[in-house]
């Protein structure tokens, strides 16, 4: 049993937001079901991109790390999805389980040597990941398809049950991001997650504490790529196609915005990020013209008055330009 | 006394500078060892090399074994824990979190709640501010944390370097009063430090460390003249 003089005060205060959490999930369905159309759309796509950029807030904001790559990872578990649903017939549910094995077993591979790296050279290193993976994605013909990409991908589901309610998939793929949410709150509460704080603390000191820190931040990266995988089977089944272009270098930079919008380190920060920089493109389309002009100035005065991010607005955080850590 | 550290020929490169030379240096148990010399003398690297978190050469023997061969990590099993340069706080941390880290090897719940329990006597001001993010501490109080977090590892051998390092005069030697208890409770401590006057009170023997060689060994009543001091900086 655990003793009361264990339980941090991190988890005290999550245990008492856990009805206003509930609250809240209510009445995120309840405005998916009172709303449909577009709106129902942003929804499945923030909450697709919520479970990417849960992974990448995980091996960048509580371990402190730097990856350009993770789109690598989404494309495998996409192709992996596409190509074992259409070509062997295999259940959607067991498509994006393979796809998440093969990233892992491929992360663990590439990242052994890679994180040795540290900084800028980490930085390169794994956009050079992404960039081999889109190379793949186009010169694969056999299997991918090349430009051409694949499609008629069953839609989600599992055991021959395909959801086709647009409105019950939003509802779902929330409660996976939700879950998947949910399982990096208890990863960061762990002994595990508490070493990665660590080593984004200090390499040095947490070393000195006994931490394996090559070890540690491999294990970081190979959860940060099954998040993607996942990610990345959900959005081939959610839209029924992929090609290179679904995973280029746009969705690095989408889940970069995203992950710096909603606050890098915050856990709820990839949902709320997903969600704003989905829906900021759609909220601006009435100017016209001007809209991109309107989304970028509207993404960097968040990022100006909010710079921890939206999510850590709510936490006593100065929301002032400028303010430090 | 057997040493329950014993350091022969220890050389250590920091970059492209050979930064430790041929370091010999013992301390006993229940020893309060002090490590002097002025910026750059490699007093930092020295701790560095003995924890493993740096390459070096030589032999280094705690307990009854060897250990210049084994990791970082091997040797905080043994019992050296290492307080390092500018307290290695994790700052977005919190405080809990940050002496829960110091007990990572540890598995017994109870045992990490007892041992909590004694640095939150000993530091009452970490209980107060048990939630708080740890990098929002002031300095006095993140060098609390330090040495709290170092004690959470039930050292056998606690390596501090420099914990009075931008601490205001009194704060610093509230600091090193409670290694001072600490020692005089049984701990072994191996202290770097540059404030000598205050440390050479508490200490029973000094290392004089200059351009990455031991230039004297010296009992504190040889070295608390203001001109053996100066000496040794100077030279």
């Amino acid at each position: 049993m655990t003793s009361l003089a264990s339980i941090s005060p991190e988890r005290a205060t999550a245990r008492r937001r856990l009805p206003a959490m509930l609250l809240v999930a209510c009445a995120a369905i309840a405005v998916i079901v009172a709303f449909g159309g577009y709106f129902v759309t942003v929804v499945c796509f923030a909450a697709i991109y919520a479970l990417f950029v849960s992974g990448l807030n995980l091996f960048m904001g509580y371990t402190g790390q730097v990856s350009f790559g993770q789109n690598a990872f989404a494309a495998l578990g996409g192709y992996a999805t596409a190509v074992l649903t259409t070509r062997l017939h295999l259940d959607p549910l067991a498509a994006l389980v393979c796809g998440a094995l093969l990233s892992a077993a491929i992360a663990a591979a590439v990242g052994y040597p890679t994180l040795r790296l540290r900084g800028h050279y980490l930085a390169m290193a794994t956009l050079a990941l992404g960039l081999i993976a889109y190379e793949v994605a186009v010169q694969w013909n056999g299997l991918t398809q090349g430009y051409m990409g694949i499609s008629g991908i069953p839609g989600l589901g599992f055991a021959g049950f395909e959801i086709d309610n647009e409105r019950l998939q939003a509802i779902v793929l929330l409660a996976i991001a939700a879950l998947g949410m949910g399982a990096a709150v208890r990863l960061r509460r762990s002994r595990f997650g508490r070493a990665l704080g660590a080593i984004a603390g200090s390499e040095e000191a947490a070393q000195a504490l006994g931490v394996d820190v090559t070890r540690y931040k491999l294990w970081a990266f190979v959860i940060a790529a099954v998040y993607a995988s996942i990610a990345g089977s959900l959005m081939a089944q959610y839209v029924g196609f992929v090609s290179p272009e679904v995973f280029g270098l746009s969705m690095v930079v989408l889940g970069f915005t995203m992950l710096y919008v909603g606050g890098i380190g915050n856990v709820s920060g990839p949902l709320i990020g997903a969600l704003i920089v989905e829906a900021l493109p759609q909220a601006v389309s009435g100017l016209k013209d001007y809209q991109d002009l309107v989304y970028g100035v509207g993404l960097l005065v968040i990022l100006i008055y909010a710079p921890k991010g939206l999510a850590a607005v709510d936490r006593g955080v100065p929301f002032k330009p400028g303010s430090k850590s | 006394m057997a040493a329950l550290l014993d350091i022969r020929g220890l050389s250590a490169r920091h970059g492209q500078v050979e930064a430790l030379k041929r370091v010999d240096l013992a301390v006993s148990r229940g020893e309060f060892v002090l490590v002097l010399g002025p910026n750059g003398a490699g007093k930092s690297t020295l701790l560095s090399a003995i924890m493993g978190l740096i390459p070096g050469s030589g032999a280094i023997r705690f307990g009854d074994a060897a250990v210049e061969r084994l990791s970082t990590r091997a040797r905080a099993q043994r019992g050296m824990i290492m307080v390092p340069e500018s307290r290695g706080i994790f700052g977005p941390l919190s405080v809990w979190e940050n002496l829960e880290l110091g007990a990572y090897l540890a598995r017994d719940h109870g045992e990490v709640a007892a041992r909590r329990a004694k640095v939150y006597e000993l530091f009452p001001r970490l209980r107060e501010r048990e939630s708080q993010a740890a990098g929002s501490l002031s300095g006095g109080e993140q060098q609390m944390l330090a040495i709290g977090r170092g004690l959470m590892a039930n050292p056998t051998l606690l390596m501090l370097d420099e914990p009075s390092l931008g601490l205001a005069p009194r704060i610093a030697a509230e600091i090193l009063e409670t290694l001072g208890e600490l020692n005089r409770s049984g701990l072994t401590i191996l202290l770097v430090e540059q404030k000598a006057p205050l440390a050479l009170k508490l200490a029973q023997r000094a290392y004089v460390l200059s351009l990455g060689r031991i230039a004297a060994e010296r009992t504190p009543d040889q070295l608390s003249s203001a001109h053996d001091l100066a000496r040794f900086y100077l030279a």
